[in-house]
């Protein structure tokens, strides 16, 4: 009992990484219909800037991590002025593909910098081991779980306390009468992608504080996706809570189901759990329920 | 006027509906068949042969395949290497466990992957657009995971495992030119098949599903067993390019040679030669082939001094540059960029 | 087909029921979209159905082909009562429909249009169609002759090769009357042909709303604002009021009956739109 329950809150802890994730997508598809593919690679561009600007350049974290920020704040420019204002109304499957695209401009422009060499991020977040009973938690895990819910606060806070947050749920509403109003689409997209940055700069320092900073860590954000369709694609307790029951899921049949049919079922098991929950309610835990009307 | 209709009448509706109707496009296509199949092998070197000619022809099909279910019946879909994998896993299976000849072989391989494909094509009964694109991606993680169990390749101890020998009709395909004309018929064949199809009633039902499924419904097209039918056929033609890539161009066979990165080159293809569009999938493969050996010798030419690694990272780059780029330009592909100029050829020398 | 057409023409305006709709209730969630309808379409004839904004008249015509499904009370088409009735089935018993908010598939041509109209009468299958023999390629001709039929009669020849999504308005209220013919639905359901038209386009639907009847025999069941229009065409109408019943009969009656004028008056008082 006292392994299931380890299995359990590791797995639920690890799951908490996804969400973090996930939260960068919701925030974007939110506010601008756009399925950011891209959200996996914002969070290994961050990591490798940060690592790199610590490693390489031996610039300290209280520099390198707001630079990387002011960098993601560029970088959600960028993307705003170069692909997402002339793709304006285009259809979402081409807005899908260009962030397809974007993926891969970021991670070329990361390793350009960096290379492909794997490198440690250790920001200082302690890792020690602790004993409950005796059962063994990581101090890691349960940090990472207070960084994400501080987060989750501030985003919460922002967006129903300040202006323009309330812009942003105006535009999550209904585009057209946002702009009717007099808000600006692309002040909206900019101030979004770059909250999705600062996301993505979080996740990137928890994903790779755990895991090192390499290339490979886009493959394990892809489980974010899952995740993301899991809470419905609009829904940030959602993101959250799925999240959690993908990360516990993933742990439990590693485990338990593992030994009987071959090990490596974290590749697939979210994703099948995800498809599987959408058959059943094709709009996600917590996404809004598509009524179809002619 | 070198692209010119006028003086063409069509006297039957079945002249109408050929599926060149048009005297310059037969010209064109049967040219560029006759050029492919008589001219290209006797000029092109060996290095051009196998990794230039191969894999475009054998990317050509797979866009095809994906093209008939994203481009025409409008289901996104990540899952391509995935169901590749399946095709090439099943081909050498049954190579390995049965006497069966090579054709029937690749026959039911083909039938397997659609099976596999209508399978993972279930949840689109329910879930449509970017929800259904996530649950493709289980195809594509589930597929490659299980591919890798020791069954499958025979319990080899490195997980890869050498293509068998290919004997059509008594035709043993040993050299590249041998293997060049292997993928070469059977992608002219699948392309007029592929061509057939969507001109064809089925066509007609799946772009209807495309355009407003809803509304096809409420005409009486049943959403389910379209849907179905084409992501049984589009598997179809993905397997055989699975088989074709493993067999003819790689030589060996390994799940992971079919990771997600092939799903998204292929779909690369499609969009950037043209959703819906047959020639564009031509296009498209061709466009993916080339920029990376473009992107290689560039520098070269240049003579920028770059590192093999250094290279590959702006190759990345540049390629999903080049994506957004040309969804910025030509957000239809290419396809419409050459019936643009088609549009011109009409007119040309006068300027309307 | 002619002589078909001629058949059912002898019968037109029998009292041969083709539809009936008894005490059908519609809810969504706490809305009840329409309280205890029930009517009767005969064969043959123009029935039509109207009534202010949001009195329910789409709901009832998404009833009839099943796109939703009543929450009570029942439809009988052609003697048979039906249940949850998927949207296909409907379709292949005959009942065609058009759309308020035009429903076309936007990127294919007029042509297309109509022809994937015709899909439910073609047999081939696809491996017929894949290798182009058979079936596929002799049916192919038949229903393209058909189709061009209808585009004759609808005036479509010019338009035939344009991906509809191009196309005026009017014209593609046109193409999408052209689709539902090529099915030849014995009962053809219309929902607003004519909104948003100005009165010459309105004049010529006028005119193919009637053709269609008398010539192809087809029974027709309308929704239209223009009041004009339907009392011109219609047979019989029934006069729908916050999903109620407040009338029914033939122009006439209907016209005169002040519970409906009341309910018209009412809502012109709100404000004439």
């Amino acid at each position: 009992m006292a392994f299931f329950i380890e299995v359990l809150v590791g797995g639920l802890l690890a799951g908490i990484m996804y969400s973090l994730v996930a939260l960068g997508f919701v925030l974007i598809f939110k506010a601008s219909g756009v399925f950011n593919f891209a959200q996996a690679a914002m969070v290994l561009f961050a990591a490798m800037f940060i690592a790199g600007m610590y490693g390489d350049w031996g610039v300290p974290f209280w520099i390198a991590i707001p630079a990387t920020i002011v960098l993601m704040i560029g970088v959600a420019w960028g993307i705003e002025r170069v692909v997402l204002r002339p793709l304006v109304n285009q259809e979402p499957i081409i807005m899908f593909m260009s962030t397809i695209g974007i993926f891969f401009a970021l991670i070329g422009i990361a390793e350009i910098f960096w290379g492909s060499r794997s490198r440690t991020l250790d920001v200082g977040i302690p890792s020690d081991p602790i004993f409950v009973g005796d059962m063994l938690f990581q101090m890691y895990d349960l940090i990472t779980a207070g960084i994400v819910a501080v987060l989750v606060v501030l985003l919460v806070i922002f967006s129903q306390k300040t202006r323009m947050g309330r812009v942003l749920r105006a535009v999550a509403d209904d585009h057209q009468a946002a702009q009717s109003v007099g808000i600006k689409l692309n002040t909206v997209w900019v101030v979004v992608w770059s909250i999705s940055g600062v996301v993505a700069v979080v996740a990137g320092i928890v994903w790779g504080g755990a895991l090192g900073v390499q290339p490979v860590m886009v493959d394990v954000a892809f489980k974010a996706l899952p995740v993301l369709l899991l809470g419905g694609l609009t829904s940030i307790p959602g993101a959250i809570i799925a999240g959690l029951i993908i990360g516990a899921g993933e742990a439990l049949a590693e485990v338990y189901l593992g030994p009987i049919i071959g090990g490596g079922i974290d590749n697939w098991f979210a994703y099948i759990i995800a498809m599987a929950f959408m058959v059943w309610r094709p709009e996600g835990l917590f996404g809004e329920k598509i009524i179809e009307r002619i | 006027m070198i692209y010119r209709e006028s003086g063409q009448f069509k006297k039957t509706y079945h002249a109408d509906q050929a599926i060149l109707p048009l005297r310059q496009d037969q010209i064109f296509v049967l040219g560029a068949i006759l050029f492919a199949f008589l001219v290209v092998p006797f000029v092109a070197s060996n290095y051009a042969m196998n990794s230039l000619l191969l894999p475009f022809l054998i990317y050509s099909l797979a866009a095809i395949g994906l093209n008939l279910l994203v481009g025409y019946c409008g289901q996104i879909s990540l899952g391509t290497g995935g169901f590749m994998a399946v095709g090439a896993f099943a081909a050498w299976n049954l190579a390995l466990r049965t006497e069966l000849p090579m054709p029937v072989i690749f026959i039911l391989a083909g039938l397997i992957t659609a099976g596999t494909g209508v399978l993972f094509g279930l949840p689109a009964l329910r879930i449509k657009g970017f929800y259904l694109a996530v649950t493709t991606l289980a195809a594509q993680f589930f597929l490659i995971w299980l591919l890798q169990r020791p069954w499958f390749n025979n319990y080899s101890p490195t997980g890869v495992i050498s293509a068998p020998s290919i004997n059509m009709f008594g035709w043993q395909v040993d050299s590249v030119t041998d293997r060049y004309y292997l993928a070469l018929i059977i992608l002219v064949i699948m392309a007029l098949l592929a061509k057939n199809i969507v001109r064809s009633s089925t066509g007609r039902k799946w772009m209807a599903i495309r355009d407003m499924d809803v509304a096809a419904e409420i005409i009486g097209i049943r959403p389910m067993a379209t849907k179905l039918k084409a992501f049984a056929v589009s598997s179809f033609f993905i397997g055989i390019a699975g088989i074709l890539w493993a067999f003819l161009y790689l030589g060996q066979l390994e799940a992971e040679a079919f990771n997600i990165y092939t799903s998204f080159d292929v779909l690369f293809m499609i969009i950037i030669g043209g959703l819906g569009s047959i020639l564009g999938c031509f296009l498209g493969a061709a466009f993916v082939v080339l920029v990376p050996i473009f992107l290689n010798v560039v520098p070269s030419w240049l003579g920028l001094p770059l590192g093999t690694a250094m290279i590959s990272y702006i190759e990345i780059f540049i390629f999903g540059s080049l994506i957004i780029f040309f969804l910025i330009v030509e957000p239809h592909g290419m396809a419409r960029l050459w019936s643009i100029i088609k549009q011109k050829l009409r007119l040309w020398p006068f300027p309307y | 087909m002619a002589a078909q057409a001629a058949d059912v023409s002898s019968r037109a305006r029998t009292s041969e029921v083709i539809l009936k709709v008894e005490d059908v209730e519609l809810a969504f969630g706490g809305v009840r979209a329409l309280r205890g309808v029930g009517f009767e379409i005969r064969r043959g004839e123009i029935f039509s159905i109207i009534g202010p904004n949001g009195a329910g008249k789409s709901s009832m015509l998404n009833c009839i082909n099943g796109f939703y499904h009543p929450t009570s009370g029942t439809i009988t088409y052609k003697g048979q009562p039906r249940k949850r009735m998927r949207p296909y089935v409907t379709a292949s018993q005959g009942v065609a429909r058009t759309f308020q908010n035009i429903a076309l598939f936007k990127g294919m041509s007029t042509l297309d249009n109509i022809m994937t109209g015709r899909h439910l009468k073609t047999k081939a299958t696809l491996l017929e169609n894949a290798f182009w023999f058979g079936r596929a390629r002799k049916e192919e001709m038949e229903h393209r002759r058909f189709c061009e039929e209808i585009i004759d009669f609808l005036n479509l020849q010019h338009v035939r090769k344009t991906p509809v999504g191009t196309l005026p308005y009017g014209l593609q209220k046109r193409v999408e009357l052209g689709r539902a013919l090529a099915a030849e639905p014995e009962l053809l359901l219309l929902d607003e042909p004519m909104a948003g038209m100005n009165l010459e386009e309105k004049q010529d639907m006028a005119r193919f709303v009637l053709d269609v009847n008398d010539e192809f025999g087809m029974t027709i069941c309308l929704i239209e604002h223009d009041m004009g229009v339907v009392m011109d065409l219609s047979d019989r109408i029934v006069v729908l009021d916050h999903g109620e019943k407040i009338g029914e009969g033939t122009p006439d009656e209907v016209s005169k009956d002040p519970k409906v004028i009341e309910a018209y008056l009412g809502v012109q008082e709100e404000g004439d739109a």
